[in-house]
């Protein structure tokens, strides 16, 4: 049976809440964006206006006012959104228990068993709409289609405050001409890799032979080439079944950049000893450990490796962060080498680096160990952890440290928990 | 330019049945405003004073007004 699934995008999330709440500055271009004094200078949402001056998200503050110099910066308040968020899913809860948030302002809602009372999809968007403009006074992008990828593509076709079908018989002409890159799970690198198999559009993708994508893409290859022909199944979740925790951690952008291993080390140290410590705490062990970096001028990427035992010790998880570290980045090693090197041996300073525990297990876990590792060196070492956590717990987060800490107490003392961040769960978790 | 969301003190009864009716508010100026009659309730954003909450169509002195209950559990009204 063919199903009705809508995706609905709040347009300009962040910036259409304040400018709610700031009549005064409607028509005038806003973003809203960190505090500058703490580096977290970014553009995190620009209105239409802004948008139209050319500013765009991730931007830094500087550069967003260079090119608009009459911005107005807001402060986020990540409290107000979450609220807004909340109730645009009490909306969408009057037409279905299977909705699906992705990230704080999307949502796939499967409204099939609406159709024969509320009237057919496009009906029940436009209802969504214009409650959503009414009650909430923001506006939202919907798409309507029969799988939830080109739903999404169609909350993206139209901006701000539309509605667009991609019904059977419409996604050739709407979805095929579209640049691939606009599909959900093609990045800039799986781009550049059908760039180069001269698939530009959504259509090409439908068009080349499965086999070859596969060859070129591995699994993934496949289910793109299911999701440009509409082949996607997959269901939309019901209602607070959001997944269990899959990841834990932690990224911060440090008051200063990251110019020596060192100054990393120290960095990786405290978000390993975060994440480290929740996985105790929530009693998980992670098996693979993956970094994120940013370089000055915001080039970003990962990497992952899996570890030989799963772990929450917070030695093997920094360290196996700083082997990634090492074999991906080069920065000189320290102060001394960096005043006596030629700099451009080197790669850029770091601006921001996270660390993450995934592939979780529980803590009883039961698996093969390795003959070559010292099990009882690992039970020291979760002992000392246990030691530190009950240190922590009574005395304070400093009240403990470890030496290395000492070496620069500006990078130290930046504070891992606290950077915000909501990211929507994996497609197809 | 100035704000045009006026917080007022409200009057309210909670009925037996577990509605929430505001009877009376104080406008910025002392004056006690009777609320006559309240004609809907329902959700809805403020475009005019920016904000969002449940709001009351309100008859006073014969007039329609909007009383908006804020989720921070203020109440506040448009300034014409």
């Amino acid at each position: 049976m063919s199903r009705t699934i809508l995706h609905s995008d709040c347009n300009c999330f962040y910036a259409s809440v304040e400018l709610l709440h700031h009549p005064e500055l409607r028509g005038k271009p806003v973003a809203v964006g960190g505090d500058p004094e703490a580096r977290h200078g970014i553009v995190l949402t620009a209105d239409y206006t802004a948008k139209r001056h050319g500013v765009k998200t991730g931007m830094a503050l500087w550069q967003a006012k260079q090119v608009c110099p009459d911005i107005t910066f807001l402060p986020p308040r990540m409290d107000l959104y979450l609220r807004f968020s909340r109730m645009a899913q009490e909306i969408y809860a009057e037409y279905t228990d299977k909705r699906e948030p992705y990230g704080i302002d999307e949502s796939w809602l499967d409204v099939t068993d609406s159709v024969s009372i509320k009237g057919d999809g496009y009906r029940i968007a436009q209802e969504i709409s214009s409650r959503m403009k009414k009650e909430l006074g923001i506006t939202v992008s919907v798409g309507v289609s029969f799988n939830k990828i080109f739903a999404k593509l169609g909350s993206d076709y139209k901006k701000p405050d539309a509605i667009t079908t991609m019904n059977k018989d419409e996604y050739k002409e709407k979805a095929w001409p579209l640049p691939v890159s606009d599909l959900l799970y093609v990045g800039s690198a799986t781009n550049k890799k059908l760039y180069s198999m001269g698939i530009l559009t959504i259509g090409d993708l439908a068009r080349t032979d499965e086999t070859l994508l596969v060859r070129r893409l591995g699994k993934m290859g496949s289910i793109l080439w299911a999701f440009a022909n509409g082949y996607d199944d997959s269901p939309v979740k019901l209602e607070n079944t959001s997944a269990p925790v899959k990841s834990v951690g932690n990224s911060t952008t440090t008051p200063k950049d990251m110019e020596t291993d060192e100054d990393v080390k120290i960095v990786l140290y405290i978000l390993a000893e975060s994440v480290a410590a929740r996985l105790r705490e929530n009693g998980f062990r992670c098996r693979t450990v993956e970094i994120s970096i940013r370089d000055k001028d915001l080039f970003y990427f990962s990497k992952q490796m899996k570890l030989k035992n799963a772990s929450n010790i917070t030695r093997e998880i920094a360290e196996a962060g700083y082997k990634l570290y090492k074999e991906n980045y080069r920065l000189p090693a320290d102060e001394m080498e960096l005043k006596n090197s030629n700099p451009e041996y080197y790669q850029k300073p770091l601006r921001s680096i996270g660390i993450r525990g995934t592939d979780l297990v529980t803590d009883y876990f039961c698996e093969q160990l390795d003959m070559f590792m010292d099990p009882q060196f690992r039970e020291k070492q979760m002992k000392m952890d246990e030691a530190v956590d009950i240190i922590r717990k009574r005395f304070g987060f400093y009240s403990i440290q470890r030496g290395l800490m000492y070496r620069d107490r500006i990078l130290s003392a930046c504070d891992a928990k606290s950077d915000h961040t909501v990211h929507p769960h994996g497609y197809f978790g | 330019m100035e704000s045009n969301k006026v917080y007022v003190n409200v009057m309210a009864e909670f009925t037996k049945d577990g509605r929430l009716l505001p009877r009376s508010f104080i406008w910025k100026d002392g004056q006690i405003y009777e609320i006559q009659k309240v004609t809907d309730v329902r959700r809805a954003a403020s475009l005019k004073a920016g904000g969002v909450g449940m709001r009351y169509t309100c008859i006073v002195n014969g007039r329609e007004s909007h009383l908006f209950y804020e989720d921070n559990n203020m109440w506040f009204m448009e300034e014409r």
